[in-house]
């Protein structure tokens, strides 16, 4: 962690938000608690309709909670409109005003406070300068590429300062390879800047590179809230051990055991047949990933996948043995 | 039959042009030649005149007919009633229109806005000359307004209301103003329906970035909302600006004597026979529309287009 943390930006207690008809109603939110401390990276990581965004959605005031309370900065927040609460968006499709140029765009939250023109449009030339888009001030939104866009939704949802910056699924519509530059640019700026960054998204990848703590969310519960190593080495649940990276789920009966255990593909050795190994199948594939390969094993009835760096002098067909760390299995909670 | 059914198609692809080109010949030939044509060739009879003496129309180029327009002091009256008409009905239908636009696009959806849409469509179902009569009753000295007034015991604010200069009369019904309700009532859709299709292209996360920026919902609806649904009601303005422009019915069951400028076209063409007038007249719609649409262009209505 880059600094001391004192308070919590955020708290939420027993949040839950129900949507629906007179017919049928979805909790989209369930009962769910957390605090996100000043100064954190923090990500709400999540498959569609996992209750991220609309966990995001209560933070940011664009939907009201159903029952429980929101704190910012240690007051209740659970009625404010999003236009009193000290925290500003970077929406999903951008959100950027069509009518105005970029450099109108970005000098909005000075303009609605009664900022000058002269000051409003130094401060928003600055800020498009600091996203390296000095010189598109005067362009329209639509005449800028994904990524510029992107930029913009950015310099302009930190042109007033915000305590909290809240971002959802921001990189969700550029390709890979600018989502990475951008991921390495998104922690370098909330690094600089110091200020908490509330993060949205269901790529794995990006949660563990960037995050602080990562809140893993399904059917609008947390399954489990940790620092990025934690939840990839200590997975709590089926889910989260599937989620975030891949899982062989092991059955302890499998092993001679009781419960249900996940063990990660890279710690797995696949040998040829011998006496001392745990488990003994067939080698039913073998896919070439480049740096890596990946052995898929046939053991009964289930399918145990294994990843080893270099190539195997393995053949496909062959009974293999399967060798691990007993500290690498790690027991599952097992959820009604 | 199949054979040739399948050389013509293999000639349309790879021909987009020519496919194309078939489908528009029809609507080409309608809007070029009879809707066109036939506007032109009534705008071509402003310049002529009429003979006074044989009552025929001369076929000589001249501007002494459409400088009637202008000279005739009655004539400039016609066309200033009927613009000001048109102005007065054009901006009560955008101030109603609005809430409810807003309210469909916003507040409905699925059932409810088919349902709302319904509404907002239903009095089209029935004769446009049913309802101006209809109103005419509602309006009338003994009708169902002034029956309303006199229950709450309020009549002598409509009684104030009809001492009005200009607006008022003998009874609503035969005054500007009861003319100005018919007009706003038998417009209303039209202002309705293109807002509510602007608003709905306004995509939500806009207003909640507005609100997310620090805007009040007051700055929200004038920074954002309203100009992105400019093209909506300037649409909507220039139907109820036109209809109103052109009507000749409305003017004729309600409101004071004084023509308007679609009875003018009227009379003119029918019982007076003036056809050069009557095309003179009906060239001050199509300028007045003309240079409304440059004025709403340039001050930037079209360009969220």
């Amino acid at each position: 962690m880059t600094q001391h943390l004192t308070s919590n930006a955020v708290l939420l207690e027993s949040v839950s938000c129900t949507f629906g008809t007179p017919t049928k109603t979805v909790k989209a939110v369930d009962n769910v608690s957390l605090e996100i401390k000043e100064g954190e990276f923090f990500s709400l990581l999540g498959p569609s309709g996992s209750g991220k965004t609309t966990c995001l959605r209560l933070i940011g005031g664009f939907e009201r909670p159903s029952s429980g309370s929101i704190r910012l900065f240690g007051t209740d927040a659970s009625r404010l409109p999003p236009f009193l609460r000290e925290l500003n968006t970077v929406f999903q499709d951008y959100a950027l005003f069509p009518h105005m140029t970029v450099a109108e765009n970005v000098a909005y939250a000075l303009m609605v406070r009664g900022v000058n023109k002269t000051e409003r449009t130094k401060r928003a030339l600055e800020m498009l300068e600091s996203v390296k888009l000095g010189g598109f001030g005067s362009r329209r939104p639509a005449q800028l590429s994904g990524g510029q866009r992107q930029r913009v939704a950015l310099a302009r949802a930190l042109v007033n300062r915000p305590r909290i910056l809240l971002l959802d699924e921001p990189l969700g519509a550029l390709d890979l390879k600018l989502r990475e530059e951008m991921q390495i640019e998104l922690k370098a700026l909330q690094r600089e800047l110091g200020i908490t960054f509330i993060y949205v998204t269901h790529d794995q990848g990006e949660a563990l590179s960037m995050s602080d703590r990562v809140a893993v969310f399904n059917h609008g519960k947390i399954e489990q809230l940790d620092a990025p190593k934690v939840l990839y080495d200590a997975p709590k649940t089926e889910f989260v051990a599937r989620f975030v990276g891949s899982a062989n789920i092991l059955d302890g009966a499998l092993i001679g055991q009781a419960g249900l255990f996940a063990l990660r593909p890279e710690n797995i050795q696949v040998m040829p047949l011998q006496s001392a190994s745990k488990l003994q199948g067939e080698l039913i594939d073998i896919h070439f990933l480049g740096a890596q390969t990946r052995l898929e094993v046939q053991v009964g009835s289930t399918r145990i996948a294994a990843l080893q760096s270099g190539e195997t002098p393995l053949q496909r067909g062959q009974q293999v043995s399967l060798i691990w760390q007993d500290s690498h299995l790690r027991q599952l909670e097992v959820r009604a | 039959m199949t054979g040739v059914i399948q050389r013509f198609s293999s000639l349309l692809h790879g021909r987009p042009w020519l496919a194309l080109l078939l489908l528009l010949i029809p609507p080409l030939l309608w809007m070029g030649i009879i809707y066109i044509g036939s506007l032109l060739n009534l705008l071509i009879y402003s310049f002529y005149s009429l003979d006074d003496f044989t009552g025929q129309v001369k076929y000589e180029p001249t501007l002494s007919t459409l400088q009637q327009l202008f000279t005739s002091s009655s004539n400039v009256d016609i066309v200033q009633r009927t613009v000001f008409m048109s102005i007065a009905v054009t901006v009560a239908c955008a101030v109603i229109a609005f809430p409810i636009a807003y309210f469909m696009a916003f507040h409905t959806k699925g059932n409810s806005k088919a349902f709302w849409i319904l509404l907002v469509l239903l009095p089209l179902w029935s004769s446009y000359l049913v309802r101006v009569y209809a109103w005419k009753l509602l309006l009338a000295k003994e009708g169902i307004i002034s029956w309303f007034f006199d229950t709450l015991g309020i009549r002598f604010v409509l009684d104030w209301i009809l001492t009005l200069p200009v607006i008022g009369g003998f009874s609503l019904s035969s005054s500007y103003l009861g003319m100005f309700l018919v007009f706003v009532y038998v417009w209303l859709p039209y202002m309705i329906l293109p807002i509510q299709a602007s608003l709905e292209r306004v995509p939500k996360s806009l207003l909640q970035a507005s609100s997310d920026l620090g805007a009040k919902p007051n700055q929200t609806f004038w920074k954002i909302l309203l100009p992105l649904t400019v093209p909506g009601i300037a649409a909507g303005s220039i139907f109820t600006f036109s209809l109103t422009l052109g009507d000749y019915i409305i003017p004729g069951v309600v409101g004071a004597p004084g023509f308007f400028i679609g009875q003018m076209v009227y009379t003119q063409q029918g019982t007076a026979g003036n056809i050069p007038l009557a095309a003179a007249f009906s060239l001050v719609p199509i300028v007045i529309i003309g240079l409304y649409l440059a004025f709403a262009k340039k001050l930037g209505a079209f360009d969220a287009l």
